[in-house]
């Protein structure tokens, strides 16, 4: 009885939970308005089945609760009914399978005339690769991975040289134009998807997979790894910016190709050391930095993490935050730097500086901390020397109070939540996972051991 | 037929005398039963801790110290392993199969008795092994219950090193342990059953078990070659799933291996598997109905041949676990039909479940209601696994909360509910005890109501678009804040429903020894197994001699009877109406 009343609570609750919920698909932006409906197919059928079959169940045990007078019907079997039931589910099965078929050929079956775009996903990180004018994706080989080339290309393939390659989270395209996504992994599985535009498809290593799709609006979309790659896996983020032809084509002349990447110069440390004496009265003349002025140690600090620091105080990614007292200080000395060329002098020298030996400053529990830097050591490596292929500085060598208050910054957003600080955006989520002083205090206690 | 050849040697049986020959190496398939059980109990309320510190994450992130990204993966993967495979294998096939199957079929024991033995202590070892990898250095591995390749053995996936090489390990010994058991179950059912005991004359228990043990013994050698084939990758550096890739920065020396084919091999065994959790529960959940209801099985010729047939098109349908995976996507078509095919002989179940209902004479008894529960949370993710079945709506689904929300709804919290009614409904066979009616009602609103409150809500936190194995999901520009407060509630209810099943441990331990003691045969069940003489029954079942099998298992409520049942052992009165025989 009171199982009646409960399940036909159940239907209901269920029904109005539904109608009233406002959690249900982001609106669309692509092409793929037939998956949504196909979605509705199948939410109109299964949730007249489900109500239908549990009010019919509630009536019945409502209607043949027990009792001592009477006895259950005997009837072992229905032919007739079991044929019939069999017969209206299967008519129900092929309405849902028939579309859903039918939407399945079309997104396997891109348009001939689709512009392509290479997604290129690795640990824990987003790039992406548009064939240049030629039209064609120059030839790639994970053997040809390295610092210097860090998608892969294969040195000696022509196709290749004009290959846009962008070494940032933020993919760009053009509205209304149907888009062939190629889907290539470095190093495990990941999952390209966003949910906007309700595609998604897993990247393999040693293959290529693709998927398809119209953006019907401009904005920004949120792309997502949903195919879990190892520890850092919600911190792979990246974003689709869907823009007009005109702001695309111009977002894409900026990007550099491969043949200008190859043809970079290297940064010369007599240079920089010139440069390096503005540098030098907080830093330190040796980079070890001074914890009266807020300085960190520069000195032995990888170059491409100076490089990009330093990119980001120029660009206002970094230190442009109200809060971010010691970051607004540097922005306008990093704006000193006239070009990329004077960064690179400027990284150069710093590079050749020696890596100084430090003081802890603060108390903690090391094997506490060794428990909580497992997070940390897969990208910051088992050592805390950083890694380039993640994109993680090296940690060992740096002022505890400097890390402690980055990691406190990170936290609160002061640093890293800027759009277009790639790895800031994962550090604001990986300093979340600790949540007390004593926990921070306990982790750079176990760093100073390194 | 009949094969009754082995079921009449009494002779062979072993007779135990001590304790330890009785209770510790026991050869009774009763006691390895409640050994197996009490394991895969215990074992599974790790699982359930696990889920809780989960829970506590997604619900309250930003609060707790203990977890941390790898940990949660960690707790992600050794959850969802223990669940299906620790819990709900070994309980429903090595605890209900072993004291179910000799019982129901009229047989003194399994028909390799020593076997049986040794199935049992390899389950033990395998558990001691997973459990072992909580101790090594790294921990146990945070690959996800399905350890796809290639990050489940490299850098940057927890307990890549000595967690990974442990749960394979386990796994192949759990294997092995499930193949003692499972060619026992086989061999018996085919072999062993009393006279009269014709396969259609079996209760649909007996079939629910019968079919997924042949699932198992099909589909769990697939893992078993995936196990030893990652573990050669990992441990001597093969590459039958590694193609060449760079990790950390680093080119390793892997080639030419594939992570797909490590994928078809895992759902080739993953997908029956849920069967072979389903299929007992659904074998069970009927007799519990009928015998509750006091009706027989609705269309119990239809149910067979559905049991049947679910599980001969489990074998053909894996790959719709796969639909995004970069396999080739023509495979859509095939699998997606196929899958939604599997629907009509489930739906069928279903309708006759329902049917049973309708015109019985129902008993609201605690089994009874776990069993209508399950009728309503089966029906509920049966009809969600339409929209993942169905490969367009995977593009938009696939890998987020939906699905999980859909699989604990089908595969969790249903059977757990049947597994539920199973419990107390042969309880009192068992301990020969009543257990506690309030308590088993209080232990039954808590886990149905709480079950629905953590799951109806997750679908729509999947429908959002939240991935699952996500330690924290930070800002995005689609999710609404409102999705953290469903996050918490769900969570709430989570921690509720966890804590309400100390009702249940409560209750069956208190009335192991406070429980009124059971009268025989207290449901008036038709089966074989509360026709013992003796309950709980005694080492050889039946006595001097195996009982004569005249009917099938559900004569209720026949018009003319005396009583409202007929037991299967009872011969058929010349005057009786017998248009029940489905023999």
């Amino acid at each position: 009885m009171k199982l009646a009343i409960a399940l036909v609570l159940l239907v209901i609750a269920t029904l109005l939970f539904h109608w009233l919920s406002p959690w249900w698909f982001t609106p669309l932006a692509s092409n793929w308005g037939a998956v949504d409906t196909t979605v509705d197919i199948t939410l109109y059928i299964t949730g007249f089945v489900f109500v239908a079959v549990n009010l019919f169940m509630a009536y019945a045990i409502f209607r043949y609760r027990h009792d001592p007078s009477r006895r259950a019907h005997y009837e072992p079997e229905n032919k007739k009914l079991e044929i019939w039931l069999t017969g209206i589910t299967a008519v129900g099965v092929v309405a849902m399978l028939a579309p859903g078929l039918i939407v399945w050929a079309d997104f396997i079956d891109p348009p001939e005339d689709a512009d392509i775009v290479e997604v290129v996903g690795e640990q824990w990180q987003w790039s992406y690769r548009f064939p240049g004018e030629d039209g064609v994706l120059g030839k790639v080989d994970s053997r040809h991975v390295g610092p210097d080339n860090p998608f892969g290309m294969a040195p000696d393939d022509a196709a290749g040289r004009d290959d846009v390659l962008v070494r940032n989270k933020d993919l760009h395209l053009p509205i209304d134009r149907p888009v062939k996504v190629l889907l290539r992994s470095k190093d495990v599985l990941h999952d390209f998807a966003v949910p906007q535009f309700r595609v998604k498809m897993d990247l393999i290593p040693g293959t290529v997979t693709y998927l398809w799709f119209t953006p019907t609006r401009t904005g920004n979309f949120d792309i997502l790894c949903m195919e879990l790659c190892g520890i850092a896996h919600y911190a792979m983020r990246g974003q689709v910016i869907v823009n007009t032809g005109d702001d695309f084509n111009a977002w894409l002349a900026e990007q550099p190709t491969w043949e200008m990447m190859q043809g970079r110069i290297a940064g010369d440390p007599s240079i920089g050391e010139g440069q390096y004496a503005v540098c030098s009265a907080c830093h330190g003349a040796m980079g070890e930095g001074n914890v009266a002025l807020n300085a960190p140690a520069l000195a032995g600090l990888q170059g491409w993490y100076l490089e990009r620091q330093l990119q980001y105080y120029k660009d206002g990614v970094r230190g442009s935050h109200k809060d971010d007292i010691y970051g607004q200080q540097m922005a306008p000395m990093a704006a000193m730097l006239a070009d990329d060329d004077a960064v690179r002098h400027m990284v150069a020298y710093i590079e050749s500086l020696p890596a100084v030996d430090m003081q802890s400053s603060l108390l903690g529990n090391v094997a506490k901390g060794a428990d909580h830097y497992v997070t940390c050591g897969a990208c910051h490596g088992g050592e805390a020397q950083g890694n380039y292929a993640l994109q993680a500085p090296k940690l060992s060598g740096q002022h505890d109070w400097y890390l402690k208050r980055q990691l406190a910054n990170f936290r609160s957003g002061i640093r890293g939540a800027h759009k277009k600080d790639n790895y800031g955006n994962q550090m604001v989520l990986m300093s979340r996972a600790l949540h007390n002083e004593q926990s921070v205090n306990d982790l750079l206690a176990y760093l100073n051991t390194m | 037929m009949q094969h009754t050849a082995i079921a009449d040697q009494i002779d062979t049986m072993h007779d135990p005398d001590t304790f330890i020959t009785k209770y510790v190496w026991s050869q009774d398939h009763k006691v390895i039963a409640i050994q197996y059980g009490l394991t895969a109990v215990f074992v599974g309320l790790v699982a359930l801790v696990l889920s809780a510190l989960m829970r506590l994450q997604l619900g309250f992130p930003d609060s707790f110290d203990f977890i941390d990204p790898n940990s949660y993966l960690q707790f992600v993967t050794m959850h969802g392993m223990i669940m299906v495979i620790y819990l709900l294998t070994a309980l429903l096939l090595g605890g209900f199969g072993n004291y179910l199957i000799p019982l129901m079929i009229g047989a003194r024991d399994m028909v390799f008795p020593y076997m049986n033995m040794l199935s049992y202590w390899t389950y033990l070892l395998s558990v001691i092994v997973l459990l072992a990898s909580f101790f090594v250095p790294g921990g146990p591995t945070g690959a996800g219950w399905t350890l796809y390749p290639p990050q489940a053995i490299l850098q940057g996936t927890p307990g890549y090193d000595w967690g990974i090489i442990l749960m394979l390990a386990s796994l192949a010994i759990f294997i092995i342990a499930f193949t003692m058991g499972g060619l026992n179950y086989v061999t018996t059912v085919l072999q062993a059953r009393t006279h009269g005991m014709t396969l259609m004359r079996m209760p649909l228990t007996i079939w629910g078990i019968f079919t997924a043990t042949v699932l198992g013994l099909l589909a769990f050698p697939a893992l078993l070659v995936s196990a030893i084939m990652m573990m050669l990758d990992k441990v001597i550096g093969t590459s039958f799933f590694m193609p060449a890739l760079v990790s950390m920065g680093e080119s390793l020396d892997y080639t030419g291996g594939s992570p797909v084919l490590f994928q078809h091999l895992f759902w080739f065994f993953g997908h029956p598997e849920v069967y072979i959790v389903a299929l007992p529960a659904f074998g069970m959940v009927s007799d519990v109905l009928a015998t509750h209801a006091r009706k027989n099985i609705f269309g119990y010729r239809m149910m067979v041949w559905a049991i049947v047939a679910i599980g001969g098109l489990s074998f053909v349908v894996w790959a719709h676990h796969m639909y995004v995976s970069g396999m080739h996507p023509a495979f859509g078509f095939f699998f997606a039909t196929t899958t939604l095919i599997i629907a009509v002989p489930t739906a069928i179940k279903v309708y006759n479940w329902v049917l049973t209902l309708w015109r019985g004479n129902i008993h609201f008894t605690v089994p009874m209601l776990f069993a209508i529960g399950f009728i309503f949370t089966f029906t509920h993710g049966g009809l969600t696994g339409l929209f993942l079945g169905n490969v367009t709506i995977d593009l938009p689904l696939s890998d987020t909360y939906f699905v999980v929300a859909h699989f604990h709804m089908v595969m969790g919290v249903s059977p757990i509910m049947v597994l539920f009614a199973a419990i107390y409904h042969w309880y009192p066979l068992i301990t020969g005890r009543m257990f506690s009616d309030t308590l088993g009602k209080a232990h039954f609103w808590f886990t149905f109501l709480g079950t629905y409150a953590i799951y109806l809500p997750m679908h729509y936190i999947g429908v959002l678009g939240v991935p699952r194995r996500y330690f924290a999901m930070g800002d995005t520009d689609f999710i609404p804040e409102s999705a953290q407060t469903l996050n918490a509630s769900i969570t709430i209810s989570a921690l509720i429903v966890g804590l309400s099943q100390l009702i249940f441990l409560y209750n069956i331990f208190w009335s192991l020894r406070y429980g009124e003691k059971a009268a025989h045969n207290p449901w008036g069940a038709t089966s074989l197994e509360w026709q013992t003489k003796d309950v709980p029954p005694h080492h050889g079942n039946w006595g001097d001699k195996l009982p004569q099998v005249y009917r099938w298992a559900y004569d209720f409520s026949v018009p003319g009877a005396k009583e409202d049942f007929i037991p299967q052992n009872h011969p058929v009165s010349p005057e009786e109406h017998t248009a029940g025989e489905a023999s």
